[in-house]
């Protein structure tokens, strides 16, 4: 692994100005290293984080993706990783043509990953470095404890995917406009009403006293006002201390649930595994957005290497090679989902809809369908569209929102499902529906979903965690679930029943049927209990189990 | 930090199980397909599976044949129901999303199938119930007999033939009459002395042929049908080990319909999606062996693996089969995949029928959970040749 030479780097720093001025935003630093196949192997074991923890499954990743490369050679071009500053990796078999094609593509992946919503909380720190952090404590906690090390690691990845990261996000998205301040609420809701219970003249009173010193609007009114308060309540602030300590958010995800109430962790000598435990859950945080946002970020950084690289005179001579690479990497398969070309087709979709004036109200209102195929605004706002849909659409918003059906029939969209033909002895790969709203449903059914899966506590008991999976039509993994659970009991150092929904088997060929499942893991053995439900559908079931948790919504 | 070898890992793998922790390592196979048969390289693979709670994609619906989670994209021309592309169903089945069409066909990940090919053969099993058959094939393999006949002199006296010469000659000398034989009064000239010599033999051996045969009928799908392929690889290798060419291998895949496939590659990699017919497949090893004469000269035995599930329920089909089979077969082995409480239609109508008894030499039952480990497939290995 070394850093590109200066005369590439030059190149790059090119390509960088020739981005900003088509409207790319991102930091000016970066570093690039040029890489060979093994290298890219070793990285890939670590996510390409090349300072991530060492843990000692790595190896056989990386000895399987040898072997596998000694019979399927492959050559990745580029790998870009979220990071301040951003780094990149470029192939050693690289040409530089090419090169700057992917610098493009690298740049389209910066602009996504420093403005898109899902993001925010990567922006903060420097992840490789605060990786090289974490990795050293890990190593020094291996000196100490050894293989325990990787035990608490195994354990807590088997749950990293239930962490809960539209939580997280919602928090750091919270527009300021509604906070409203919560000492406020407390004062009039609770203090005066339920613990001191003033009379009704005195509320107003001081509801009066609120709004004169509200309407002096600078930044200190709060602070005015309780300073009056207290005077007359002593009492207040320590009371509402202790509130806000009560009210501090119950942890809803089953690693931060562990590491708050397992008596194991939290026992004299324990402590260190709580530390695994939370880098490897800032880890997979981390990887969250990323996760989320394959199919809009690569076709985001697509859309964007064919815009600047075509301008870019200093590929003269290369458009046919640019052409071959650049058809492979985006063209729609006849068969099968390539993120990329369905990505670049949704910008390039989006951009031209909102230049002829698409996205508006307006539209709407249009009946006809030959007026609305005519309808061509000329607004020039469609780059403008784009960046905006760049900054606040994840994949599962972006498809859900603009897949419809002009947009299939543009690209000639189907799916395609797969049947045998017992006589011929082939799978047949036919065309099963055009429809643009079984299109999308697709496409959804394809992202990133883990579970939901969290503690239910009114089942929790000092000996025995309860962990409710709200079923969502989809059974999980059953080879699986014996191994997770060992793992999650290690942390837990007791019971651990898993209340989840299985398909049941029986001989009707019609309608699937569900039974409500109860795995129980105790001593190390697991075992299984299965409980007939009452739903004649699973969308009943759905919508009920979802109500419990959620509360009744209109 | 420098990279720990296979071996070492494999090492820690199992040290873990002390802890209370199961292994993380699974042994793979990745067979480089190459056309033309059976020159396929075969590299072992680690594979670690990352097991957590997630969904799964296949339980949507009861047809196997048109599952919601295989639903993939396409483009381009054409009406609702055309077939836009056709892949032969002994083609490996992984890897649809990229690998059809695209430049990198062929490029799949493995089956990860656990076994462990050490610890199978290291043990010594033998193949029951071998007896004498045919000794038809000749192999480049001699031993040193006393098989040349000499007469007058040589290394060993062969009483009998020269008894049977010195009757030859009295005969022709009117010596000896059918009533009256008084072997003092024999006469014996030198040359009626018959003797052994020592001579180079070719050696002639029984001969086995093995069936493998396996339900491949939707409802197998994961699970189960890796569990047989696992279990029928280790028998396999173990064949091909200890047995070496003396060993016939042949290969029956059914679903509702049996057919029989040229190699262990094909057999282990080609999945269906259809319906059950259990009969279908032994009928087929019924036929194979009639038409081919094949019980005169070979020690037959059958490996089946299925999940029990027969769409013929009563299974009369089926055991008017296996009654036939036990004309000539020298072991059935029969491995049935099912969940611990439930009771697949051929388990219950295997029980309530007698023949197990009445033939409890030539057929073996086994019934293995879907979730079983190496060792318990190696237990059930055990068990069907004992």
């Amino acid at each position: 692994m070394k850093l590109i030479d200066q005369k590439t780097k030059k190149i790059m720093e090119e390509c960088k100005e020739r981005a900003r001025d088509s409207g790319l935003k991102f930091d000016g630093e970066s570093l690039e290293y040029i890489v060979t196949n093994k290298d890219l192997l070793e990285l890939s074991s670590k996510n390409m984080i090349p300072t991530l923890y060492d843990y000692w499954l790595d190896d056989v990743k990386i000895l399987r993706g040898e072997k596998i490369y000694e019979i399927f050679p492959d050559n990745p071009y580029e790998t870009v990783i979220n990071t301040m500053p951003a780094i990149s990796f470029y192939n050693d078999n690289n040409p530089d043509w090419m090169n700057i094609m992917i610098f493009y593509h690298v740049l389209g992946h910066l602009d996504f990953f420093q403005n898109n919503f899902m993001f925010k909380h990567t922006r903060k720190d420097d992840f490789c470095g605060q990786a090289l952090a974490d990795k050293r404590l890990i190593n020094k906690m291996k000196s100490e404890h050894g293989k325990w090390v990787d035990y608490a690691i195994e354990s807590t990845l088997g749950i990293d995917n239930l962490v809960n990261y539209y939580n997280n996000l919602s928090k750091i998205n919270l527009p300021e406009k509604i906070k409203s301040s919560e000492k406020i609420d407390y004062y009039f809701d609770i203090f005066l009403q339920d613990i001191i219970k003033v009379s009704h003249d005195k509320y107003l009173e001081e509801i009066e006293r609120y709004n004169q010193i509200n309407k002096k609007n600078c930044k200190e009114k709060e602070s005015i006002f309780f300073s009056e308060t207290t005077d007359k309540y002593p009492e207040f602030e320590s009371i509402f201390k202790k509130h806000m300590e009560r009210k501090k958010e119950r942890p809803r995800d089953v690693i931060e649930f562990l590491m708050e109430n397992s008596k194991f962790l939290n026992k004299d000598g324990n402590e260190w595994i709580k530390s695994v435990m939370q880098i490897i859950r800032n880890t997979s945080m981390y990887f969250q957005p990323q996760m989320r946002t394959k199919i809009f970020n690569e076709g985001w950084a697509s859309y964007w290497h064919e815009k600047l690289f075509l301008k870019d005179e200093r590929i003269k001579g290369h458009e046919v090679d640019f052409a071959k690479i650049h058809s492979k990497v985006t063209s729609l398969n006849r068969v099968g989902l390539n993120p990329y070309a369905i990505g670049m087709r949704i910008v390039q979709y989006l951009e031209d809809g909102a230049e002829r004036g698409k996205f508006s109200r307006e539209f709407e209102k249009i009946r006809e369908i030959e007026k609305r195929k005519n309808c061509d605004k000329k607004t020039g706002l469609g780059r403008e569209f784009i960046f905006n849909v760049r900054e606040n659409f994840n994949d599962f918003t972006l498809i859900n929102t603009f897949v419809d059906e002009e947009f299939v029939n543009a690209y000639n969209l189907f799916i395609v499902g797969k049947r045998l033909n017992p006589d011929k002895e082939v799978w047949e790969y036919y065309i099963k529906s055009k429809k643009s709203e079984d299109y999308k449903k697709m496409l959804l059914e394809k992202l990133y979903h883990p579970p939901f899966i969290t503690i239910d506590e009114s089942k929790t008991t000092e000996d025995t965690l309860y962990l409710k999976h709200y079923f969502e039509g989809k059974e999980l993994i059953k080879d699986f679930i014996p191994n997770t659970m060992i793992g999650i009991g290690f942390l837990w150092d007791g019971k651990v029943k898993l209340d989840t929904t299985e398909v049941k088997h029986d001989n009707s060929k019609e309608k699937i049927k569900y039974q409500k499942v109860i795995y129980t893991l105790d001593n190390k053995k697991v075992s299984k209990e299965k409980f007939d439900l009452d739903y004649e559908t699973y969308g009943e079931y759905i919508q009920d189990s979802l109500k419990k948790f959620f509360g009744n919504v209109p | 930090m420098a990279l720990k070898s296979l071996d070492e890992l494999l090492k820690k793998d199992k040290e873990r199980e002390k802890d209370g922790f199961p292994k993380k390592i699974k042994i793979g196979k990745f067979v480089k397909p190459t056309k033309g048969g059976d020159k396929n390289k075969i590299i072992i693979i680690p594979t670690v599976v990352e097991e957590k709670f997630i969904h799964d994609d296949r339980a949507r619906s009861k047809d196997f044949l048109d599952e919601e989670g295989r639903e993939s994209s396409g483009s381009g021309e054409g009406n609702v129901g055309d077939v836009i592309y056709e892949k032969s169903i002994y083609e490996d089945d992984e890897g649809d999303e990229n690998g059809v069409g695209s430049e990198e066909g062929g490029e799949h990940d493995i089956a990860s199938d656990a076994y462990d090919l050490g610890k199978i053969l290291t043990e010594k099993f033998e193949l029951p119930n071998i007896k004498d058959k045919g000794k038809k094939k000749i192999f480049s393999r001699y031993v040193y007999d006393f098989t040349n006949m000499n007469r007058g002199s040589g290394q060993f006296l062969d009483k009998k033939a020269t008894l049977k010469e010195i009757v030859k000659t009295n005969i022709g000398l009117e010596n000896i009459s059918s009533s009256n034989i008084t072997p003092e009064n024999l006469l014996f000239v030198p040359r009626d002395k018959v003797y052994k010599t020592l001579a180079k033999e070719k050696e002639y051996d029984s001969r086995a042929l093995v069936f493998f045969m396996r339900d491949y009928s939707g409802s197998m799908m994961g699970g189960p049908a890796s569990l047989i392929v696992s279990q029928h690889i280790m028998i396999y290798s173990w064949l091909i080990y200890q047995y070496k060419e003396r060993v016939d291998l042949r290969f029956i895949l059914h679903d509702m319909k049996a057919k029989e496939v040229p190699d262990f590659h094909t057999y282990y990699k080609t999945g269906s999606g259809g319906g059950t017919d259990i009969a279908t497949g032994f009928k087929k090893i019924n036929e194979i062996v009639r038409d081919e004469r094949l019980s005169n000269d070979y020690n037959i035995y059958v490996f089946y693996g299925t999940d029990g599930e027969d769409g013929n329920k009563g299974g009369e089909e089926t055991k008017k089969e296996i009654e036939q089979m036990f004309k000539y077969v020298n072991r059935i082995g029969v491995t049935i995949i099912a969940g611990k409480n439930s009771s697949s239609t051929m388990e219950e109508y295997i029980k309530t029928s007698d023949f197990l008894y009445k033939n409890q030499e030539l057929i073996r039952f086994y019934k293995m959970e879907e979730n079983s480990d190496e060792d318990e497939i190696i237990k059930c290995v055990k068990y069907l040749i004992s």
